[in-house]
Parts: C-alpha cells; sequence; structure tokens
C-alpha cells in the first residue's frame, strides 16, 4: 500500500511541476500585464498545493502553515496588482 | 447586548478558526479565542454593512448544495472542452442578465457562487439599468443561462436576504 | 526523498491515491488553459477549474492521510479550503474588471488617435 502511495504523490508532483510550467511560460509571454498578473496568481495557488503535497510525503503537518501563509500572501498581492492595473495605484 | 456583541455570527466563526488553528480545546485556548471573538467584531463594527441578516437559513443551505453540485458539473464540462476542442469552435461572449436582487451582501454571495463555478465570471453591474455583466466561457444558448441564474442563484437569494418570496 | 510511514493501511491508502491523482491531473488541465487558449477572456477560466477543484481534493488527501495516521480528526485544512474558496473569486472579478477597463480604455484611446489623424489637413 506504501507504494501504491508513493508512486501517486510522485505522479502528482510531476503534475504540478508542469502546471506551474505552464503558468511561468504564460507569465513570461503574456502580451498584456493583465495575462501575467493572472499567470501569477495561478502560480502562487499551485505552489499553495505543491507544498500541500510535500507534507504529506514528509508526513509533516508543519507544511500546512506554510501553505495557509502562501494563499493569504497570494490573495493580498493578487489584489494589489489588480488593483493597480485597475487605477493606476494601489491605495488612494 | 447589541454593543457588547455586534454581530454574534462573527464572533462564533472567529472562535472555531482560533480552535482550528491551534488544534486543541483546551481551556487556555478557549479563553483566549473567546476573548478576541469579543473584541474583534466590537472594532470592526463600523465596517459592518447594516440591514442584512439571513432570513432563511435552511434556503441557503439548499442554495450552497446545489451550487457545489453545479460547480463539479462545471468543471468536468470545462476541462473536457479545454481538452478536446478546437479553439475557433468555442463561443465566448460577454451576456448580461436583468437582476431584481438589491441587497449588497447578497450581491456579494451571488457574485462569489459565479466567480465560483468554471466557466462564467461576473464582470460588474451596470449601474444604470442594475444589468448584470457576465462572461460566458462556452455560450450555446443566452436564455437558458439568464433562466438558470435568476431561478436557481437569485430567488433563493431574494428570500434569504430581503424575505419577500415572490 | 519520500519518506512515508512503515504501514499504512488500504482503507487510506486508496481514497488518497485518487484524490491525489484527480487533483493533480485538474490542476494541470486548468494551467493548460493558460497556455493553449488565445483570448484573455478565455484564459480566465482555467484557474476557476484548478483553484475550486484541485484545492479541494488536495485537502481532503491531505485530511484523510493525516487523521488516519494520527488517529484522531485534523481538521484544519479545511481552513485552507474556506480560505481559498472565499478569495479566488474575488481576485478573479477584480482581475475582470481590470482587464475589460484597460481594454475600454486601449480602445477609446485607439478611436481618439484616428479621428485626430482623420481630421489633420493632408498637407500638414
Amino acid at each position: 500500500m506504501s507504494l501504491l502511495l508513493t508512486v501517486a504523490l510522485y505522479f502528482s508532483q510531476f503534475c504540478l511541476l508542469l502546471a506551474m510550467l505552464c503558468c511561468g511560460i504564460r507569465l513570461i509571454r503574456g502580451p498584456a500585464a493583465q495575462d501575467r498578473v493572472l499567470a501569477l496568481d495561478t502560480l502562487w495557488m499551485v505552489a499553495m498545493l505543491f507544498i500541500l503535497v510535500l507534507g504529506i510525503s514528509f508526513g509533516s503537518v508543519l507544511y500546512f502553515e506554510i501553505a495557509l501563509l502562501i494563499a493569504l500572501i497570494g490573495f493580498v498581492s493578487t489584489l494589489a496588482l489588480a488593483k493597480f492595473l485597475l487605477r493606476g495605484e494601489v491605495i488612494e | 447586548m447589541n454593543k457588547l456583541l455586534p454581530s454574534p455570527l462573527l464572533s462564533v466563526s472567529l472562535i472555531v478558526i482560533w480552535l482550528l488553528l491551534n488544534q486543541s480545546l483546551a481551556l487556555s485556548q478557549l479563553l483566549l479565542g473567546g476573548l478576541l471573538a469579543w473584541v474583534i467584531p466590537m472594532y470592526c463594527a463600523p465596517l459592518a454593512i447594516k440591514g442584512s441578516r439571513i432570513r432563511k437559513p435552511w434556503v441557503l443551505f439548499r442554495l450552497l448544495a446545489w451550487s457545489a453540485t453545479e460547480i463539479v458539473r462545471s468543471c468536468i464540462n470545462v476541462s473536457r472542452i479545454i481538452l478536446f476542442r478546437r479553439q475557433h469552435q468555442l463561443n465566448s461572449q460577454f451576456i448580461r442578465v436583468p437582476l431584481h436582487l438589491r441587497d449588497v451582501t447578497g450581491l456579494a454571495v451571488l457574485s462569489c457562487i459565479i466567480n465560483s463555478t468554471p466557466g462564467t465570471v461576473w464582470v460588474e453591474i451596470l449601474p444604470d439599468t442594475h444589468e448584470l455583466s457576465l462572461h460566458v466561457f462556452d455560450l450555446h444558448d443566452e436564455a437558458w443561462w439568464i433562466d438558470t441564474i435568476k431561478q436557481r442563484y437569485e430567488q433563493p437569494l431574494i428570500e434569504i436576504f430581503e424575505g419577500a418570496s415572490q | 526523498m519520500i519518506e512515508l510511514a512503515e504501514s499504512i493501511p488500504a482503507w487510506i491508502a486508496v481514497p488518497v491515491t485518487l484524490l491525489l491523482i484527480a487533483g493533480s491531473l485538474i490542476t494541470l488541465i486548468g494551467t493548460l488553459c493558460l497556455v493553449r487558449l488565445p483570448h484573455f477572456y478565455q484564459r480566465i477560466h482555467g484557474p476557476a477549474i484548478s483553484i475550486t477543484f484541485g484545492t479541494t481534493c488536495f485537502v481532503l488527501a491531505s485530511m484523510l492521510y493525516f487523521s488516519g495516521l494520527g488517529l484522531r480528526p485534523v481538521l484544519h485544512e479545511l481552513l485552507i479550503s474556506a480560505f481559498v474558496l472565499l478569495t479566488a473569486p474575488v481576485s478573479a472579478m477584480l482581475l475582470m474588471r481590470a482587464a475589460v477597463y484597460r481594454d475600454l480604455r486601449n480602445t477609446h484611446k485607439q478611436a481618439q488617435h484616428d479621428s485626430a489623424k482623420s481630421s489633420q489637413p493632408p498637407s500638414a
């Protein structure tokens, strides 16, 4: 049973790496600024999922706090960037 | 009472979050969480929106259950479209839905549900006609979308937040 | 690299495996949308899949695994899923509004530019 879970963990890490690569491609190529912000937001989310998977594979509950912090920071930074695109300044 | 405990729902959710974060039911954590749940809503009270309250909680639960199944269904639909459909066959369009819902909290809940459902993104409410502008990923029938949103989502929200079941 | 516990009962291992595979595939599909589709308004629908469905799958897998190992319910992963489900719609809506606003401004500028050009006398 442990083997099955190991294979699944490796598979999901590989898939999440590919997903981060897709976000990276859009982040570099994206023609408009909003494409880049969207790609960055998705990259944060996928990184958060990756850390959750790492937490399962190392068997440590500590990774949960890192994932929660990453989700928090990602949300705030996306909001700031979107506000900047909308108005040209973050705090009016 | 109202001054000391402005929003009981916020207090309860704060203490639940505190206990979940600390993963314990010890007396010290309960006391600390209770203190936070008592103090924070008092300072947040000026931010609160007046006049919105949940009138029919069971309708809210039914709405949430319905939207959860809808999210799963449209997840599968949208991923099938992304994987197998040619790009030029995609019919992505903006549509307009006339809304009767006026309550601010109800509109916020509606926007969260619509944005969580893959395939639809809320753009904005046009201020002069009070129409909702919406972007749909793969539009096949505009009248169906308008009907679904009005009957499945807006009608329960009007019941929950405005109380009048039309 | 992966250090799993020695004996994992099958009733944990099989659902966790299924959840992990489903979640990672859905996340990958959602980000493929970012690469494949031609317009921004189409691309914005992709991450919604990975955020709602993918996060739920991974959070459930993590909860199930740690609850089964520790023999007590581990519920604090629910915070992540609640937080992500509440915040993702807000950022999607703000991004959409920013994109629409910027496109409108660009077409407006373009129209002004064109009309200014056409109103100029040909000799100038």
